[in-house]
């Protein structure tokens, strides 16, 4: 198995007024392909930056990142944007579809960021996968929150992503609703063999994955790995049940 | 570029394309400013072209002040071709129906002129029958001032004639230079010899038509030495098609001048409500730049939508111009000199739309700057935003250039010169930027100082001007503009008659006669004391010409091509004699000799007028010899003096002392002052009937004209103004529609809270009143400060607002901008907040 991400020694730090803020410090961690992992742990406590660097959405204060082979530090910002779309694919909490685009044509959108011309059918099929085939037409305004979601995860595996970044995708949907939508991301990423990082809250969600990183205060204070599998072992003794 | 740009910018303005209408809305005016006057700015070339024999009337013309001499009948006789003359001078013009007099310009006519086009009249045969007895062409606004018609009696002098038709049209002369005087068209041969005594003021004229293709303008040049040696003017069709040109081509200039400062603040509108569109869509540019979209494909995403208005802008203005185009030979009808046939002119529609369409991009690229400082980690981070302001980097810089070449370019394009449209838009520059400090200053301190004890409807509505992505400031900036220009013109025109009415106050002469003859002085006086005033003062004018200055003849400085002579050199000064200064005057070098004796003195010691000693180089102790109707007299510069032309004094050049020119012929100017019009009408009439070669000037009348004459310039300004104001309200509509979903969030929280709809609606109306307030305080402001250095400098009086006119214009435009405010607002206040919130939800 290949290695599809590798973070060294990650540290951020912000600028706050006279202060210096350090959001992450030292933080390594390597997912090979096909990992599943997510990241929790207590509000500001950098999970949404950590993911924000692995996906060479920002510019690390100290630290490498090396995804899919490219190491993002000497990049430029078009240079990581040519990257992400070649090989990044991401999942938002709050959906983020283009309100002034169809749910078609929100799938379409990296895969037109490619260059491709010739990828509606392609499209079409994805939102068929995700169970809105009759809804290609619609406007975000015009679907649910579960929908929308579900046109979220179309577009994240439309240019069949090395690694999918999601952040809180069931965060704000209802119970039933994203347990359907975990289900859906976790059986395209097993269908795709895709690597998944997780960014959560949701304790039953983070045990779903093989790894859990928990962070505090910038640090990884704990990692766990599901040696049983997604769901069981060491995962879920780490993490206190919920409900 | 690839075609996923194109496509994106297409799907991504869905659903704002109505907004983005809005938007371009304040430019469209802008460019249909451009294209109007640039297309008519064409037709009147065009049209000054087409007709460029009739504004002459002939092939060449010469003119004289005194009839031709020997040399000149010769020359004239010797050319040939069809011949017509003409005599002009100014007399009065009474009726004797009505009893009314106006001074007026005779022309007396011979057939043959004009030889192209015609003289218009109503009826049109009179254009032709007055020249077959003692007929009169009567300007048509004379003829309804006086309640005169065709068939009437008018006479001047002593001659009376028939009024045979109201003149329309002629060669030569457009409506506003009518008012200045009006013209009465006679036969020549049956004007009264007597009104041309020596010492009177005439023109004397001779058209010429070949018919032998003969080129004027190489004669004109082949005759040069003779024409000049004997003070003759010529005139060729092109010099008049040249001259027209010039001065019809600086009114366009200054008018698409104005449509230039509508445009920018338009595109400065557009620049604004971009600047929010963007802001609107950071989160799509943000998405897209994680899934890898490079940052000059989502910029070109935007340019692409920003092109696109700008072309839908262009298009629309161009079509609204075409319309308007057809406005502007209404309101400029007065100072044409042609009829000007609307056409349409691509060439000026491109060049506008370019303009139009060049400007829009340039203001637009600023906000558009603010999508390469987008980040992709606000898609995960919605808090993050970005920064208000475009950072100021080198690409804002080279922007900025881009603008200030764009704008200097065009102004260089449409000036006669380049240095005069560098300093055109350096002048744009400063303007914009006194405004846009004064906008700025007054936001700021409105901000400050809005009392806290406000009722709390008050505060709400002022506050609302400061909402974020508000356009506050170019929404003053404007309205201001217009505003400013507006009541500049107001400023201006009270400082003008404010200094006519400082000119007849008091004890000062109100009225004037002129062209009296020695021999009618105590006639004059006598009619005076008849009719209860008194004579303020009788002044000698004699009339002479500058043969030779220091030893030097003028003849021989006019053969020497090294020289530069001027003005002052050649004309006929009209001077007089007297032992004393008079109010309008302070001696600044030398002294006044009071009188001299002719026989011992030799050199007559004279005072001269400081500007004009200066533009003939000569100063205290030069000699200047004058040429005093055929007798030379060597006189010598005793003084120099300055002189308040602005004063309704009888004012000189030169200044004789007594006992030199008292035997020369001469007229005399009498000034009196009537305690009204009344009495000076009747005065006007009696001296008319009594001595008809006599002409008076009532101050009033020349009050009343300048006023007429300034109402039709401040009318096309007014214009010019309109479409800045109108402008201001386009931007105002955008902005209102821009903060739609904020002021309907605005809205259905006070409503929650508690509000009433008639507490919502009276914030509203007490945003958009301050609004009206700040714009009209902001061109107020501007407009004081020109209408002062107006009043100081140019008309020299004292500054005093004119409250009412001001307090007119500033209530209508407050109202204006509530109107428009409310119009865009409908249906904002109306929603309930359950409906909004649902929706929201």
């Amino acid at each position: 198995m290949s290695l599809v991400l590798s973070v060294s020694n990650l540290t951020k730090i912000f600028p706050s007024g006279d202060r210096e803020i350090t959001v992450l410090d030292s933080v390594s961690l390597e997912l090979m392909a096909g990992d599943t992992c997510a990241i929790v742990g207590p509000s500001g406590s950098g999970k949404t930056t950590l993911l924000g660097l692995c996906a060479g959405l920002d510019n690390a204060t100290a630290g490498t990142v090396t995804l899919c082979g490219h190491e993002l530090n000497g990049l430029t910002e078009d240079e990581r944007a040519a990257v992400r779309n070649k090989h990044v694919g991401f999942i938002f909490q709050t959906f983020r579809l283009i309100p002034t685009l169809t749910a078609l044509e929100n799938v379409m959108v990296p895969a037109e960021l490619r260059g491709r011309t010739d990828v509606r059918a392609e499209a079409f099929g994805m939102l068929e996968a995700v169970g809105l085939a009759d809804r290609t037409h619609h406007y975000p305004a015009q679907l649910s929150g579960g929908e929308q979601q579900r046109v979220g995860i179309a577009r994240a595996f439309i240019n069949k992503p090395d690694i999918l970044f999601a952040d809180e995708p069931t965060g704000n949907l209802d119970d039933d609703t994203g347990s359907a939508i975990e289900d859906l991301l976790f059986d395209l990423n097993s269908t795709s063999g895709t690597t998944l990082v997780l960014v959560t809250h949701d304790l039953d969600l983070a045990r779903r994955t093989g790894r859990v990183f928990r962070l505090k205060m910038g640090a990884v204070v704990s990692e766990a790995s599901n040696t049983a599998g997604p769901g069981q072992g060491i995962v879920s003794e780490l993490l206190p049940p919920t409900g | 570029m690839n075609t996923w740009t194109l496509k994106f910018a297409w799907r991504d303005s869905r659903g704002s394309r109505r907004r983005m209408l809005m938007y371009i809305s304040s430019m469209v005016l802008g460019v249909a400013a451009l294209v109007s006057i640039n297309s008519f700015g064409d037709n009147l070339k065009q049209a000054i072209d087409a007709e460029a024999a009739t504004l002459l009337g002939a092939d060449l013309s010469f003119e004289g002040r005194a009839p031709f001499n020997d040399v000149i009948e010769a020359l004239i006789d010797s050319l040939g071709g069809e011949q017509s003359r003409r005599t002009s001078f100014s007399s009065m013009a009474y009726f004797p129906l009505t009893g009314d007099v106006r001074l007026s310009t005779i022309r007396g006519h011979e057939r043959g002129f004009p030889f192209y086009g015609e003289i218009e009249t109503d009826p049109p045969e009179a254009a032709s029958e007055y020249l077959t007895g003692r007929n009169a062409l009567v300007d048509a606004t004379l003829l309804q001032q006086f309640n005169a018609n065709v068939g009437d009696s008018i006479r001047i002098g002593t001659v009376s004639y028939r009024i045979a038709g109201k003149l329309v049209q002629t060669p030569r002369e457009t409506a506003a230079i009518m008012l200045f005087s009006p013209r009465i068209y006679v036969p020549l041969s049956e004007i009264d010899r007597t009104l041309l005594a020596r010492g009177s003021r005439a023109d004397y004229e001779v058209y010429f038509k070949f018919e032998d293709g003969r080129d004027a303008d190489a004669l004109v040049e082949e005759l040069k030495t003779v024409l000049r040696a004997n003070d003759i003017r010529t005139d060729t069709i092109k010099e008049e098609q040249e001259g027209w040109d010039r001065s019809l081509s600086n009114l366009y200039r200054f008018l698409s001048l104005a449509g230039f400062m509508a445009l920018l603040l338009g595109s400065l509108g557009v620049a604004s409500s971009i600047h929010v569109y963007i802001r609107q869509r950071i989160q799509t540019i943000a998405l897209l730049r994680c899934f890898g979209a490079k940052t000059w494909d989502t910029f070109r995403v935007y340019l692409m939508q920003a092109i696109a208005m700008g072309l839908v802008g262009v298009i629309l203005g161009s079509l609204v111009g075409l319309g308007i185009q057809a406005l502007i030979p209404i309101v400029l009808a007065d100072f044409l000199p042609v009829d000007v046939v609307v056409s349409i002119s691509w060439g000026a529609i491109w060049m506008s739309s370019g303009i139009g369409m060049g400007v829009t991009i340039l203001f637009a690229l600023l906000p558009l700057l603010t999508v390469i400082n987008v980040s992709p980690l606000i898609a995960f981070r919605s808090e993050l935003g970005v920064d208000a302001k475009t950072p100021r980097n080198w690409m804002w810089w080279a922007t900025i250039a881009m603008i200030v070449v764009g704008i200097t370019t065009f102004a260089i394009l449409q000036a006669p010169r380049v240095l005069v449209g560098l300093s055109y838009s350096a002048g744009l520059f400063i303007v914009f930027s006194i405004l846009w400090g004064v906008a700025q200053l007054m936001i700021r301190i409105l901000r400050a100082h809005t009392p806290k004890k406000l009722p709390y409807v008050w505060r709400q509505g002022i506050a609302n001007l400061y909402r974020p992505n508000n356009q506050t400031l170019v929404m003053t900036l404007a309205l201001g503009l217009g505003t400013f220009l507006i009541a500049t013109m107001l400023l201006a025109q009270h400082a003008l008659l404010q200094q006519i009415n400082l000119a007849t106050e008091g004890d000062r002469p109100n009225l004037v006669f002129f062209d009296i003859q020695p021999d009618q002085v105590a006639g004059v006086a006598d009619l005076l004391e008849e009719n209860g005033v008194p004579v303020i003062d009788n002044v000698p004018i004699i009339t002479m010409r500058i043969t030779g200055i220091n030893g030097e003849t003028i003849a021989s400085m006019r053969a020497d091509t090294t020289r530069r002579l001027t003005w002052a050199h050649r004309r006929e000064y009209r001077s007089t004699y007297r032992s004393k200064l008079i109010d309008s005057e302070v001696l600044v070098e030398g002294e006044l000799v009071e009188s001299v004796d002719i026989e011992t003195i030799g050199l007559i010691p004279v005072s001269v007028e400081q500007d004009v000693a200066q533009s003939l180089r000569i100063s205290l102790g030069d000699t200047v010899t004058f040429d005093v109707q055929g007798v030379a007299i060597d006189t010598r510069i005793s003084s120099v003096r300055t002189v308040d032309w602005q004063r309704m004094q009888t004012n000189f050049f030169f200044v004789f002392p007594k006992g030199v020119l008292e035997e020369a012929p001469q007229f005399n100017v009498v000034l009196t002052r009537t305690p009204d019009a009344k009495v000076a009408g009747r005065l006007q009439a009696s001296m008319a009937r009594a001595f008809p070669n006599i002409s008076s000037i009532d101050i009033s009348l020349v009050m009343s004209v300048f006023d007429a004459i300034f109402s039709r310039i401040a009318f096309v300004i007014q214009f010019m103004a309109l479409f800045s104001i109108v402008t201001g309200l386009f931007v105002l509509s955008a902005a209102v529609m821009i903060s739609r979903f904020q002021r309907l969030e605005e809205s259905v929280l006070l409503k929650t809270l508690g509000a009433s709809r008639s507490t919502v609606i009276k914030i509203m109306l007490t945003e958009y009143m301050v609004l009206g307030i700040l714009a009209a305080a902001t061109g107020l402001v501007l407009a004081i400060g020109a209408g002062w250095v107006l009043a100081e400098f140019l008309f020299e009086v004292e500054f005093v607002l004119p409250m009412q006119g001001l307090g007119v214009l500033i209530g209508l435009e407050i109202l204006i901008t509530m109107v428009v405010g409310l119009i865009n607002s409908r249906g904002i206040y109306e929603r309930s907040p359950l409906e909004v919130l649902r929706t929201e939800a």
